[in-house]
């Protein structure tokens, strides 16, 4: 089934050939969607290509879980047309704009609070045709599930923030909207919340989503009416009107705790990994995963502190987004990652330093 | 001292033999044809090659030394875990060094805070869940061969598992790995966090078929047992009405844990060899399995049941306790084995195919077995479209084999025509080498090679698997134009 809407174009030749053209005169590119996450990464080179014009849903068959669109779909078409279904994108991408497009929420790799329990972005896709640094058209994947034909080169693009080609189309693997949700909070600190996720997370319960802030713990049940219910039994808490909306905050960064303008930065860490020994703000999400600070420390500290817990630093927002932005790599993966960038785009054109310097 | 260098070895690999003695203990090398019999081939037995020598390391380090000597003679190396693989990926180079990775059974931390296991390569699949099971926990992938299969063997192939709809694949389900390049060097990728910085390399290496590197570890992802499942079973009329069950139970919002078909040769084969208690008359068979809490599970068998009556199933039947949803799930799990008593030999297919398609796929190869005279059993991974048609054949009837190995590449061919791909789950080793130029153009084929040489840039790990030479390809599509019939029959074709 195909979803033909007013804005659909293939703008694939002229991709192709304004790659080309870029080729020809050694001239870099920043491609853009819509824009929304340019602050995301290092500081974007190079002349803008848009592939926001290069959209449409070209495929979606709901019994069979898979939706196909071009690089520049609307994110907000795509979630329409899912919901109409009574579909979703598991991994609940953050728009950070209303232009926020397919191709962008697949570069940037970036996923809401469903995450631990559902999957990442990388995790649903299918397949990508993209453009490499020849020009050359290539399409990895498919559309089905179980796919082990050749190298994985379509899941590697996700967060590989366009270093390593341009996505002409994605195919994502979709997933049925739970019957039923509800939110739990209650009140505790950041040590026992901490805690509580952790030792829920080892039970089977339903859990879709758990974070803390202002010394709340909210915790998300999905699933059937039944099952939710009883689960809900089971861990007590005080049922949170207007969910959807607070986890859109959560998602978007609309939730009061990332205004304002102190640096923000991403750890990622082993979900039981102690409490920070570091002052500023903290929002815990992904069930202790992921831990959001508002602090302006030097980044050696932050990245020092993240490492000794088995994790990894991201200045997300704010900043001169001009030195290192997201975790260094040792020097033996940083060599490989040279080398992969090299053999899909060996006059380094796409994205050149917005992911690292060195890329 | 080297304990059995044979007359027959080459001056290269005689010298190769004295250089892996420095290195290992006696009984850690084997060279003489006898004793590296047992590695002549994996799963996929139709493919058999005596390795040149075959290294036992017990250490990383022991590892690395074997790589950087392999790498600094130019002599290429292959990687073993069990040997259960099914597409001739492990197969052995004659003039190459085998590396079994067999003492890496060290489970090194189970970790249930952070829901992780760390595990040496060649622990088994099942060991993971077995060592979990005390917190509740358990690795949630689980290939059939779960109880021989090494989760290092897992990573490399990408395996799947009848569960695989709801909890994914090997790839869904690894946080970590540490890995050997080819001159020795050891990378670490991920860990216990849900992501790491940079490229998704783990996206790479898992289903890379050993092309890439030596996986020496692995940090998998364990999740709490459900607290209950069930399963449901039911007989159809027609293969075509069993589809149409699974679009509407998917349809209606239920991911369940396992969706698995069989037709008629397939069901009544596993019911002849394991009492399973299937209705041997249905034309096609499905079982259902929903996990979950225990309200959920109540809630959405009646609803499952109620699904599969209106599409038309004739017979449902849910299991009444544990003992019986055993009984149900070891027909399908023993349905291999099982088929494979209905002939001397049979050869395992495994595409994956838009799951709407079954109908008429089914009656393609219903078609082509007739075509090619061999009988053919459909076992099928319903949720996620992924097929195995079993042919069974006798191989020792002269051209049976090669019917069965034309028949087979004519459903792969069929898989690739309806939008699918030529393998789900078993990879493509040596099997699958040609179909893989029909799925892919050249330039893809171009920027897989180059992804591997980013990796090796020698190209001594597992060379001439998985992705095939261009060249090749240009051979096989002129074969194509001649009806399939090949030239030079009497040449070894991998």
């Amino acid at each position: 089934m195909s979803v033909p809407s007013a804005g659909d174009a293939d703008h694939g030749a002229a991709l192709v050939a304004a790659v080309q053209e870029a080729l020809a005169r050694k001239t870099p590119l920043q491609i853009r969607g819509g824009n929304s996450k340019a602050f995301y990464g290092r500081l974007p080179a190079g002349a803008p290509l848009s592939v926001a014009n290069h959209r449409g849903i070209l495929h979606y068959e709901p019994s069979e879980l898979v939706m196909t669109a071009r690089g520049g779909t609307r994110l907000a078409e795509i979630e329409a047309a899912l919901d109409a279904h009574h579909q979703m994108l598991a991994f609940e991408p953050p728009h950070f704009g209303p232009g926020a497009t397919l191709g962008g929420a697949i570069a940037c790799g970036l996923s809401g609070p469903r995450r631990p329990y559902a999957g990442a972005v990388r995790d649903f896709v299918l397949g990508a045709k993209i453009i490499n640094g020849r020009g050359e058209i290539l399409k990895f994947g498919g559309e089905v599930m179980k796919n082990v034909a050749g190298f994985d080169a379509a899941r590697l693009m996700a967060g590989a923030l366009g270093t390593l080609g341009v996505l002409l189309e994605v195919s994502l693997k979709v997933v049925p909207k739970p019957l039923y949700e509800i939110t739990l909070t209650r009140s505790c600190g950041a040590q026992q919340a901490l805690e509580t996720m952790t030792a829920l997370a080892c039970r089977p319960l339903p859990l879709s989503a758990a974070c803390f802030s202002d010394d709340t713990l909210y915790l998300r049940l999905s699933g059937s009416e039944s099952g939710v219910r009883a689960a809900q039994k089971k861990i007590g808490g005080d049922p949170l009107a207007g969910q959807e909306t607070f986890w859109r905050q959560v998602r978007e960064h609309t939730h009061d705790f990332f205004r304002g303008g102190t640096l923000l930065w991403r750890l990622s860490l082993p979900p039981a990994a102690p409490l920070l020994q570091l002052p500023g703000l903290l929002f815990i999400d992904w069930g202790g995963v992921q831990r959001w600070l508002r602090n302006p420390l030097p980044a050696d500290v932050i990245r020092a502190t993240a490492a000794k817990l088995g994790g990894y630093a991201t200045l997300f927002r704010g900043g001169e987004h001009t030195g290192s932005v997201f975790h260094p790599l040792p020097p033996g993966l940083l060599a490989l990652h040279k080398r992969l960038k090299n053999v899909f785009d060996p006059q380094g054109i796409f994205n050149p330093g917005r992911l690292y310097a060195e890329l | 001292m080297p304990k059995s260098v044979t007359a027959a070895l080459t001056p290269e690999l005689n010298a190769l033999v004295m250089a892996l003695h420095h290195i290992l203990p006696p009984e850690a090398v084997l060279a003489g044809a006898e004793e590296s019999r047992p590695y002549e081939c994996d799963g996929l037995t139709a493919y058999r090659n005596l390795p040149g020598v075959v290294c036992l390391p017990d250490s990383i380090a022991q590892a690395q030394q074997i790589l950087r000597l392999c790498t600094q003679m130019q002599v290429p190396v292959v990687a073993r875990g069990a040997g259960t693989g099914l597409s001739g990926g492990a197969l052995p180079l004659r003039h190459g060094v085998l590396v079994s990775l067999a003492k890496f059974t060290r489970l090194l931390e189970i970790d249930p805070d952070n829901r992780v296991a760390r595990v040496e390569c060649g622990v088994r699949n099942l060991a993971i869940s077995e060592a979990a099971a005390p917190y509740g926990l358990y690795y949630a992938p689980d290939p059939s061969s779960q109880i021989a299969c090494t989760i290092g063997g897992n990573v490399a192939e990408n395996s799947g598992g009848v569960h695989c709809l709801k909890y994914g694949l090997t790839v869904h389900n690894v946080l970590g790995l540490k890995l050997l390049t080819m001159d020795g060097e050891l990378l670490e990728l991920g860990g216990n966090t849900l992501d790491a910085p940079g490229y998704d390399l783990l996206a790479l290496l898992n289903g890379s078929e050993g092309l890439l590197g030596v996986i020496v570890e692995v940090t998998v992802k364990l999740l709490p047992k459900p607290e209950r499942a069930q399963v449901v079973l039911a007989a159809f009329d027609s293969v075509a009405q069993a589809g149409a069950a699974v679009t509407e139970i998917i349809g209606a919002g239920i991911i369940p844990a396992g969706l698995e078909m069989m037709d008629n040769l397939a069901l009544r084969a596993a019911e002849d060899y394991t009492r399973a208690g299937y209705p041997v008359d249905a034309a096609a068979l499905l079982l259902c399995e929903l996990d979950g809490a225990n309200e959920e599970v109540s809630e959405l068998i009646f609803q499952v049941r109620e699904l599969l009556l209106q599409t038309g199933a004739r017979e449902v039947r849910t299991a009444l306790d544990e003992a019986e949803r055993l009984k149900f799930w070891a027909g399908r799990k023993a349905a291999f084995p099982a088929v494979g008593r209905l002939a001397p030999d049979y050869y395992c297919m495994d595409g994956t195919i838009p799951r709407r398609r079954l109908p008429a796929v089914l009656t393609r190869i219903a078609e082509l077995s007739r075509h090619y005279d061999l009988r053919v059993a459909n076992v099928f991974h319903a949720g996620d479209g992924n097929l195995h048609p079993l042919i069974l054949y006798d191989a020792n009837r002269p051209g049976e084999l090669e019917r069965a190995e034309a028949f087979g590449a004519k459903i792969l061919e069929l898989c690739l025509e309806v939008g699918g791909t030529i393998t789900g789950e078993h990879g493509v080793g040596v099997e699958k080498l040609n179909q893989m130029c029909l799925q892919f153009t050249g330039a893809e084929l171009t920027q897989f090679h180059e992804i591997k040489y980013a990796f090796d840039p020698k190209g001594l790990l597992n060379p001439g698997k998985a992705v095939p030479t261009l060249q090749r390809c240009a051979e096989f599509g002129a074969m194509h134009v001649h009806h399939g019939k090949l030239p030079f029959p009497e040449l070894e074709r991998f």
